[in-house]
């Protein structure tokens, strides 16, 4: 999670409500790239280009927010707040040569401000489809958890 | 293209953060498709956001 995202969220800088909330994006980067919990807002650097073709458009696609974000409590004093988007990432008909290893999940509704960077083994694509599929939505495994203890 | 001149190289990782499965296909020794579909398991902890005292 990007440290600047925790800041936001004092702000309402970010509306994560299905239907009425906010558009976010989700953009890969090279394994070379530098995508950390210091990252404030999407950038082009460092971003996956097409080896050959045309199946990665700079930007990323569009995540699916089928589920608003749920909190619950676990004790008097602890609970947790978490949100998963609903669908998987997918880039068809792709090739990129050059290893990339994170995805950046951005706010495009505010200024492409950064939500949070979740990196995975290297992968390269030749001529095929890269699918990034998201961890069940629960307390403990959500792609985005707050939570007190 | 005659997919039986096509070799089949599947592969498989599976730890803490992620499973991942891809599939490679070459011909004549070289590589002409990849494909590979990441499952996170979790958020790998750049930044917990677990508030430690309420």
């Amino acid at each position: 999670m990007c440290t600047s995202f925790m800041g936001e969220l004092m702000t309402a800088t970010h509306n994560f409500t299905t239907g009425t909330g906010n558009t976010f994006k989700a953009a890969l980067y090279f394994a070379s790239a530098t995508v950390n919990a210091a990252t404030t807002a999407y950038s082009t650097t460092g971003e996956v280009t097409n080896t050959s073709g045309t199946g990665y458009t700079a930007g990323g696609v569009t995540v699916t927010n089928g589920t608003s974000p749920t909190a619950t409590n676990s004790s008097a004093t602890a609970g947790v707040a978490y949100w998963t988007p609903t669908a998987s990432f997918q880039w068809t008909a792709l090739t990129v040569n050059t290893a990339f290893d994170a995805v950046l999940i951005y706010n495009s509704s505010a200024s492409n401000k950064a939500v949070s960077v979740h990196t995975f083994g290297s992968q390269t694509i030749t001529a095929g489809t890269f699918t990034l599929t998201m961890p069940s939505n629960t307390t403990s495994s959500a792609l985005l958890r707050l939570s007190t203890t | 293209m005659d997919t039986s001149l096509l070799e089949h190289r599947p592969g498989s990782l599976d730890n803490d953060v992620e499973y991942t499965t891809w599939d490679e296909y070459y011909l004549d020794g070289e590589l002409v498709h990849r494909s590979a579909h990441v499952t996170l398991k979790q958020m790998p902890s750049l930044v917990s956001g677990t508030v430690e005292t309420f």
